[in-house]
């Protein structure tokens, strides 16, 4: 596990950006670019990441960056790693290169999973980090394939009948597990070094590697700024995101979770659940404590820790 | 030395693609151009090109995988059809506005519904504004020359704009021809290597892809306009200098007869094959008849097509597409604007034919070369927009 003294003290995500205050897109991009190996190529699908680090004519970016569209960070990022490869093939081209695609949960969950399940099909050496603001945040906070059940957004609002979204969130890691890659995991950025460690691990890996990593949104979690990393632990302690990693099919718990927080430690902070906490909703805080419940059984069975 | 193989349209762009020194081709398979993608994937498994073919999941990662590769300063090739391009849609966009030298085979097939594969316009019409250099091929020879012209074109830094290569599904695309063909080496000498003026480069870091709002984005566009104005000068050098390697010329436009002509038919593709077949044969008879096919579609060739037409006194505008509830069809459009530019008084009326595939036979453009040499003699255009050879 990386320690703080091994990382560098250079930003190459700078300061200056238009992201909130307290955002976890942003925090998660600064420390990954403290994970970096050497020559790097950042890809960002359309979203707050992107629409905030890079205003023309100013850049957050010391690395060089592209974005091309929403649905296809993993299929420009194909193109990228193969036109280095067929360049250093003639001999116009002498770098290694690592290249990271970023994509927010709208990009990954939905409409980008086709284009990322064809890259990682593909076997191209690049990582995929998922940042999960479990919305879409950028246009307004509508649901997404990645919002939890019950959560409040503007396309599942707290209605009187509907409480929030009907539906649960998809297995992201798992899905991404079952194309047979090298290396995939889940983070928290409350778990610095856990993240930063796993970002390396996956610049390492030959071929594809997904993260998929919690990121606080205080505009749309409604929560307060102050709180994003509080939000960000509070998701793993109550075993809501647990955090672990597939290498080479194994599954491996990262954070151990013996004595979990109720669901509504993580809930009661956020705005978005607010409307769960009156009488006639209690049910969805249930149904969520026995989501989170068998997932964690789920997740730890395959990790060999049940 | 050139020497005669047997292609087909497909096999051609495939063979010229070889040829090209391309570094990556990513690609999805649809019908007609999959020949382009099958034969291209011999070359890559038999190890004589030393190009990265990514075979993408969709058109759309097809077309944004380009995009990266061409960002990186790599030479980059795709096909498609169709639906294919019409799925690539949204990526053309961003393709020729991050100022990308792609070079696109696309063989042209309807759109649906009702689903069809074979040809017509309306797959390239329907991204007609999507910021391409868009060039039209009558048969396999000219698909070969063109492409080997289309890099040279697209990657120029005076233009640094996509290129399609337009061939018309199945007539073309799976059409056996001889081509005559250009040896390795000389084509090498000819399309040399890209030289990118600027590329993703980690040593050299860029922001490529910004948010750009209201205070730059106009500038942009204004940019990708002046790119597009700028490259003739760029497609007339190229076109010289292949002229001089091959003895084949090729210009904006061709004429058939125009010297002469009172009544004259303008086309694209193959269809201007046909039509200038019909006109040897009518002019054998006396009838003052002529073709124009513009090779090149954008930048729109309106200089040269109102120089063609000096002495012309009715025009058929034969379009393979429909522009449904506009005045005309893309091609009339464009050319009646441009007669108005200019202060042209002709009579001027546009076909819509061959949709879906329906032949244009030599019997209905002799119709058409008849009813142009009547508006010719009377001045009269009884009806600006008609379809020929459908059931009404």
């Amino acid at each position: 596990m990386v320690r703080l003294k091994d990382l560098p003290t250079e930003e190459l995500f700078t300061s200056g950006h238009r992201l909130c205050a307290g955002c976890g897109a942003g925090i998660v991009a600064r420390m990954t670019m403290k994970a970096l190996r050497g020559p790097t190529v950042v890809v960002n699908a359309t979203g707050c990441m992107e629409v905030a680090s890079t205003i023309y004519p100013y850049t957050a970016w010391k690395v060089a960056w592209v974005h091309v569209a929403f649905e296809n960070a993993a299929a420009v990022a194909s193109g990228i790693e193969s036109a280095y490869k067929a360049m250093a093939k003639r001999g116009a081209w002498d770098k290694k290169v690592d290249i990271i695609a970023f994509g927010g949960d709208g990009g990954t969950f939905d409409i980008g999973i086709q284009a990322i399940s064809g890259a990682l099909e593909r076997g191209h050496d690049f990582l995929y980090i998922c940042y999960d603001n479990e919305a879409y945040m950028n246009t307004g906070i509508q649901r997404s394939g990645a919002t939890p059940h019950g959560a409040a957004t503007t396309t599942s609002p707290a209605g009187t009948k509907i409480p929030g979204k009907p539906e649960f969130k998809k297995d992201f890691i798992g899905i991404c597990a079952a194309h047979g890659i090298e290396y995939a995991a889940t983070a928290s950025p409350a778990y610095w070094n856990d993240y930063i460690t796993k970002v390396r691990k996956g610049l390492e890996v030959e071929g594809p590697a997904v993260i998929h990593v919690f990121s606080p949104c205080p505009l749309g979690m409604r929560h307060d700024s102050a709180k994003s990393i509080e939000l960000a632990r509070l998701a793993v302690q109550t075993r809501y995101w647990p955090v672990y990693e597939v290498e080479k099919g194994k599954y491996k718990l990262n954070i151990k979770v013996p004595k979990p927080k109720p669901i509504e430690e993580f809930l009661k902070i956020q705005g978005r659940f607010r409307h769960l906490f009156q009488p006639q909703f209690k049910h969805v805080i249930d149904e969520l404590q026995q989501y989170v419940d068998e997932n964690w059984k789920r997740i730890t069975e395959l990790c060999g820790e049940a | 030395m050139s020497k005669i193989l047997g292609l087909t349209g497909d096999g051609a762009v495939a063979y010229a693609v070889k040829q090209c020194n391309v570094d990556v081709v990513a690609a999805y398979p649809i019908t007609p151009q999959t020949l382009i993608v099958e034969e291209f994937s011999e070359y890559v498994h038999n190890g004589e090109v030393h190009t990265e073919f990514v075979c993408v999941e969709s058109e759309h990662s097809a077309m944004s995988a380009c995009v990266g590769a061409s960002l990186t300063g790599a030479r980059v090739f795709t096909a498609t059809a169709s639906q294919g391009l019409a799925l690539m849609h949204e990526i053309l966009y961003i393709a020729s506005s991050l100022r990308c030298p792609i070079v696109m085979g696309v063989v042209n097939r309807t759109l649906s519904a009702p689903i069809n594969i074979h040809c017509d316009h309306s797959d390239m019409m329907g991204s007609r504004d999507c910021g391409w250099i868009q060039i039209y091929v009558e048969n396999a020879q000219e698909a070969y020359d063109w492409v080997l012209q289309a890099f040279r074109i697209a990657e120029d830094p005076d233009v640094l704009l996509p290129v399609t290569v337009n061939l018309d599904a199945f007539i073309l695309s799976h059409s056996l021809e001889g081509v005559k063909v250009l040896d390795d080496a000389e084509v090498e000498k000819f399309v040399s290597t890209r030289k990118p003026v600027l590329r993703v480069d980690p040593d050299k870091p860029i922001t490529v892809g910004a948010l750009c709002l209201t205070d730059f984005f106009f500038e942009t566009k204004r940019q990708h306009v002046e790119a597009m104005n700028n490259s003739p000068k760029t497609i007339s050098r190229v076109n010289n200098e292949f002229a001089e390697l091959t003895g084949r010329r090729y210009d904006f436009i061709e004429t058939f007869g125009m010297d002469d002509a009172e009544a004259a038919i303008i086309c694209l593709g193959s269809t201007a094959g046909t039509a200038k077949a019909v006109a040897k044969s009518m002019r054998s008879k006396g009838k003052k008849v002529g073709v124009i096919k513009p090779w090149v579609y954008r930048p729109f060739p309106a200089e040269q097509i109102v120089k063609a037409i000096e002495n012309l006194k009715a025009l058929a505008v034969l379009d393979r597409a429909c522009s449904i509830g506009a005045p005309y069809g893309p091609l009339c459009s464009d050319t009646i604007a441009t007669l108005y530019r200019e202060g042209i008084k002709l009579g001027v009326f546009n076909v819509i034919y061959g949709l879906g595939g329906r032949d244009m036979t030599p019997f209905d453009i002799e119709t058409v070369f008849n009813e142009t040499l009547e508006v010719a003699k009377t001045g009269v255009v009884k009806e600006p927009l008609k379809f020929v050879g459908v059931r009404e």
